[in-house]
């Protein structure tokens, strides 16, 4: 069954791209659709199946054979990827039904050609690649996904491939996570020089051990877990754009919307909180890493939400907001609860996918507008668009019944990472920007729909009158997204970040009932309620934590006004939002005025692409232009040049004149040569 | 036991005989009515001793007291010699018959001169040494002037001559002087004076003054000067003649001559063959740059050939041994093919030989400008060409003996070298419209083309079985 979620992917690529113009175009959409809807119906089996306390291996064929390196092709199967599994197929089943409207009248492409077909093969290619990815049962095979969707990242950003910005948004975003995954790379070498095995299960297996190894890299010597997790770890920032490696992914934007939705919002971006969670025995070990992690997230999660408060194209914010809510995972994943930040990168996917593709409907209906600007009371022009993107805003932004487990997705993950953040680090840095991020992605989560669906239409009359609802093919896909949304927090709430007995048999770690220690205990006891701790070694189930990491615990244990406070962070939000946008629309604009400097700072996105520009950028032209025109120019083919066309005629010349035609020239050099010869004989030979 | 011997030296016997019946009886007939007959008859016999030679010899032959060698090394010459003797015989005859230059004297001239050379091949003695390069030199010096009323192939066949006589006469004295030390002409014998790295300094003159007679006859720079010369001014189907097989026969006496009388002080000559080596590979590369005359450049092209062959003799090992005949094999090919457009070229019935007529012969030709360019472009050593298949050789061998320096100065040598393979191939393709060449009419030469052209190519897949006899001869001539 595995197999079949896995390859049916690749082989609706397969003939799509290749085969499409023996079958048709049509035939080939249909074809990668149907494989994909196949897909993701076998991996709900699975999800839902699964029998998580057993981690299956399956064998599909031998891969390297090299001296000690021994790898196999092999699906691993546990909780973590059959989550994955789930997320992928089924945001990539419903983008691509809901290509079939979005794509099906291209302005970009002239009448009669064909885009379609490539289209669609790119799409189950990435999510071939991805799927491989999430199943990889080694880091080599790992990598090959992360390089496979890095490949068709690469190709469906530059879609519009006669767009300029398009090629060179694919370029930045390939380059960029080229950095991230040197350090991958060095990450998965430095394994294997430590442990001699890329398998997954030799790794955790020895992740102890590394803890206690030095490892000399530079110029001085680590700690071997820390540094091996530190430079996964960057791998995981480039493809997950973290802050510094943040910069590709607002430019990923020229893509097709659908793109966006599937590949810059729910599954590609998101590997870097899978690779953490995932390689969870080796970073428990890593502590500095972990808190690395924990900072790098924070940043970030505040400073997308920043850049995302004054940004006006429509993706562009929805493109901050995903980068702020993958600073969220990361802090989760860095305190050391991997199972929240696999709880809020499943919410995040169903309500991110839903508002791009929500956008997307209304930028097909506007005709290509794309700046919200241009926008304005499209409530009645797109209504049931209106109702998805409303739900994906209630869910993105945390609505919810505040100290119950009722609300939108949103909400139960994002207070769940709030509340770790706070247990995890004692209410420190991250917690606050968290609780800041949550206030700013209110704010701007509302200004986009205020501007969007509230309010005057502005800009083109003539686009307004011509706007249009979508069609039902790119509406139903919104709608099973909306149920996600509104749904998949309250099911799983208690699977992702219930008690650690009810987590521990979810991700199929062993646990077992806690000694005593402390005066919580006592509490606890006293209300008839059994602690519990998790207990399984490294790679025993789909996650690991260490002994002694009690934050799952801790974090329902927070001061009460924590658990409150991204609620009243939410509701600032949306109240400052409400008086901006529809109260006394002309209050942004003077707030601006006033506070240019910081607006400027925030619309050019904190300056990064040009502070990347100066200090990269342009010495590596600079070095560049100098070894193209001086060093391979001048020198290289000035030497050439002057040797062909200078030295070599002149010797011509010479010896041309030497062959004088007379004998005794002739034999006057063959005496010379003898000569010479016996010199250096009697100089050098023999009985010297 | 003179019976043993002369059981030996069959080969040589049977072509002697008949070189002299075939003069005796075609003086006394026909004469030059004859010669078109005799000519065929000749490559057919000089094929058939080929035949024999390489199906039949086997093992190590001495004969005459250790003065003649029939071993592997000798047969693996002999069948190249004689093979491409045989071939050119093929290729002259219509050629020559069509100018009225075509004389019964030319294939017993060429026969008598290959006998020389078997003779040199075998040699293990000084005196049997000197007999046979002076029996191949002499039927040489005669075909080089065949035009009596030529003025440029009497000049030629002069030149040849005296300065031949100057190269025997350096090599009579590296002859003497090392009979004078060693007290032996024998090569056996002269190894054991020679000793084991240690030579006393009168046998290393000797041995230089040797060399020098050989790299005459292999027109090793500095002296290579009769080369162009008499490669222009030869009848071009002499050219060919004198550009393979002697080249073989002098290219394979000087390796028996280093490593069977001078094996122990390789160190002593390598010097001076790569030293050789690396001069005739830059003269022939640059100095063929100016030329415009296609045999002229061919004179060129086959000294910088053998410089490269020269490698594989200065690395002093049995494997630089079977590069150098592998490369020789591959050498022979090549110009076979090549001498065969050469002669094919012609504008109202005159033979052309300057390259500047080839001007966008492609499109009058396609297929033999085809065969040429793949030709050009293994002369210059271009990659999937054979041509490159035997300099690797010989740079293995080269970086085997620790030559590295060699390797990379031929490396730059080729690259300069392949501009004027890669103008004639440029005149062909893209050059001026102008008056093109005529159309060859004899189907051997296009045969020979078609043939030479096919062998760079396929022999890339398979080169024939020559690296293994290469190898038998090599280890029987280093050990």
């Amino acid at each position: 069954m595995a197999q079949i979620i896995l390859f049916a992917p690749l082989i609706g690529a397969l003939i799509a791209g290749f085969g499409w113009r023996l079958i048709g175009e049509t035939a080939a959409q249909w074809l990668t659709t149907g494989l994909l809807f196949l897909s993701c119906l076998l991996s709900w089996v699975v999800f839902l199946t699964l029998d998580a306390s057993v981690t299956q291996q399956i064998h599909i064929l031998d891969f390297i054979r090299s001296g000690t390196l021994d790898t196999a092709w092999s699906i691993r199967l546990d909780r973590l990827t059959a989550i994955m599994l789930i997320v992928v197929t089924s945001v990539s089943a419903l983008v691509h039904l809901y290509s079939f409207g979005y794509m099906a009248h291209d302005h970009a492409w002239k009448e009669g050609e064909h885009y379609k077909a490539r289209f669609f093969a790119y799409l189950s290619f990435f999510t071939f690649a991805m799927l491989m990815l999430v199943t990889a049962d080694n880091l080599v095979q790992m990598f090959f996904g992360w390089e496979g969707v890095g490949v068709a990242s690469y190709l469906l950003i530059g879609f519009y491939y006669k767009k300029p910005s398009a090629n060179a948004a694919a370029i930045k975003a390939f380059v960029v996570n080229r950095v991230g995954d040197f350090g991958f790379v060095l990450g998965i070498v430095a394994l294997y020089f430590l442990v001699d095995s890329i398998k997954m299960d030799d790794v955790f297996a020895a992740a102890p051990q590394l803890a206690e190894t030095q490892l000399t890299f530079l110029w001085t010597d680590w700690n071997a877990a820390n540094l091996i997790a530190f430079l996964l770890f960057i791998g995981a920032m480039g493809k997950s754009a973290q802050l510094f490696l943040h910069t590709w992914l607002p430019d990923a934007m020229e893509g097709p919307t659908p793109v966006s939705a599937l590949i810059h919002a729910a599954t590609m971006v998101t590997a870097g909180v899978f690779l953490v969670c995932r390689m969870s025995p080796v970073f428990e070990y890593a502590p500095e890493a972990k808190t690395f992690i924990v900072y790098i997230g924070a940043t970030t999660a505040f400073f997308a939400a920043t850049v995302g408060l004054v940004q006006n194209d429509i993706k562009r914010v929805i493109a901050y907001s995903t980068c702020s809510q993958l600073g969220y995972m990361f802090v989760a994943a860095g305190v050391g609860v991997y199972s929240v930040a696999m709880f809020h990168l499943l919410t995040h996917a169903f309500f991110k996918a839903m508002l791009f593709l929500g956008a997307g409907s209304v930028i097909h209906g506007m005709h290509h507008e794309q700046d919200m600007r241009n926008y304005g009371g499209l409530r009645k022009k797109f209504p049931m668009t209106f109702w998805a993107m409303l739900i994906g805003t209630l869910a993105i932004t945390g609505v919810g019944i505040p100290l119950t487990t009722i609300g939108f997705a949103g909400f139960l993950s994002k207070d769940a990472v709030i509340e770790s953040a706070y247990a995890g680090t004692n209410g420190g840095y991250a917690f606050w920007m968290l609780v800041i991020a949550a206030l700013f992605t209110s704010f701007y989560s509302w200004r986009l729909m205020f501007l969007t669906f509230w309010g005057e239409p502005r800009g083109d009359k003539h686009t307004h009158e011509h706007a249009h609802e979508s069609p039902t093919v790119m509406l139903v896909p919104l709608g099973v997204l909306a149920i996600g949304a509104v749904f998949s927090g309250m099911v799983w709430y208690n699977s992702f970040f219930g008690h650690t007995d009810t987590v521990g048999k979810f991700f199929g770690v062993p646990y077992a009932e806690a000694e005593a220690h402390g005066d919580a205990e006592g509490e606890a006891a006293a209300e008839g309620e059994h602690h519990y701790v998790l207990t399984g070694a490294p790679g025993e189930g789909a996650i690991h934590v260490a002994p002694g990491n009690t934050v799952l615990d801790d974090a329902h244990k927070v001061p009460k006004w924590v658990k409150v406070s991204p609620f009243i962070a939410m509701i600032l939000g949306l109240a400052v939002a409400w008086w901006f946008y529809i109260v006394n629309p002309a209050m942004p604009k003077r707030v601006a005025e006033v506070n240019r400097p910081l607006y400027l700072f925030l619309l050019n996105k904190w300056y990064f692409d040009e502070i990347y520009d100066f200090v990269f950028v342009k010495p590596a032209r600079w070095i560049g232009g100098f070894f193209w025109k001086r060093g391979d120019g001048n020198v290289i083919d000035g030497a050439i040049n002057g040797v062909s066309m200078g030295v070599i005629p002149f010797v011509t010349r010479l010896a041309g004149r030497a062959q004088s035609g007379y004998i005794f020239t002739y034999a006057f050099w063959m005496v010379i040569g003898i000569a010479v010869l016996v010199t250096w004989m009697s100089l050098t030979g023999g009985a010297q | 036991m003179i019976q043993a011997d002369l059981n030996i030296i069959l080969p040589e016997i049977v072509l002697s005989v008949f070189a002299m019946s075939a003069l005796v009886g075609t003086v006394y007939t026909a004469k030059d009515r004859a010669a078109g007959l005799l000519t065929w008859v000749t490559a057919g016999v000089l094929a058939l001793v080929a035949l024999w030679i390489g199906l039949t010899g086997e093992g190590v032959n001495v004969a005459f007291g250790g003065m003649f060698h029939d071993d592997a090394f000798a047969r693996f010459a002999k069948v190249t010699i004689l093979l491409s003797a045989a071939v050119v015989l093929v290729m002259s005859q219509d050629y020559m018959a069509r100018r009225g230059m075509l004389r019964f004297e030319y294939p017993v001239l060429v026969t008598l001169s290959a006998v020389g050379m078997m003779m040199m091949v075998s040699a293990g003695d000084l005196i049997a040494l000197y007999m046979g390069l002076e029996l191949q030199s002499l039927a040489l010096y005669v075909v080089a002037s065949l035009r009596r009323d030529s003025m440029k192939s009497t000049e030629a066949g002069l030149k040849y001559f005296i300065l031949g006589a100057l190269s025997s006469g350096l090599l009579l004295y590296g002859a003497s002087l090392i009979y004078g030390f060693a007290g032996t002409t024998l090569f056996s014998g002269i190894i054991g004076a020679a000793g084991d790295g240690q030579a006393p300094l009168g046998l290393l003159f000797g041995l230089v003054f040797m060399i020098a007679g050989l790299a005459f006859k292999v027109s090793a720079v500095p002296f290579h000067m009769w080369t162009p010369d008499v490669y222009e001014g030869s009848p071009t189907p002499v050219t060919a003649f004198f550009a393979t097989a002697p080249k073989v026969a002098a290219m394979a006496l000087f390796a028996r001559v280093m490593h069977d009388a001078f094996g122990g002080v390789s160190n002593d000559w390598g010097q001076i063959v790569s030293l050789l080596a690396v001069l005739s590979m830059f003269l022939g590369a640059i100095a063929a740059i100016g030329q415009t005359n296609i045999k002229r450049l061919m004179a060129f092209s086959s000294i910088a050939h053998m410089g490269y062959a020269m490698i594989g003799l200065a690395a002093g090992t049995a494997l630089g041994v079977e590069a150098m005949l592998i490369y020789m094999a591959i050498y022979v090919t090549m110009n076979i093919g090549t001498f065969a457009f050469i002669m094919s070229m012609e504008k109202d019935g005159k033979p052309v030989t300057d390259i500047s007529a080839l001007n966008m012969y492609a499109k009058r030709e396609p297929g033999r400008a085809l065969a040429m360019l793949v030709l050009m472009f293994s002369l210059a050593g271009v990659p999937p060409m054979l041509g490159f298949f035997a300099k690797l050789g010989v740079w293995r061998a080269a970086l085997d003996a620790d030559m590295v320096w060699l390797v990379v100065a031929s490396a730059v040598a080729s690259a300069i070298g392949a501009f004027y393979y890669l103008r004639i191939v440029y005149y062909m393709y893209f050059g001026e419209e102008g008056e093109t060449l005529e159309t060859g009419r004899a189907p051997v030469l296009w045969v020979c083309l078609m043939g030479s052209a096919a062998v760079m190519v396929l022999g890339i897949i398979n080169l024939f079985g020559i690296e293994g006899a290469a190898a038998a001869a090599a280890a029987t001539l280093v050990n």
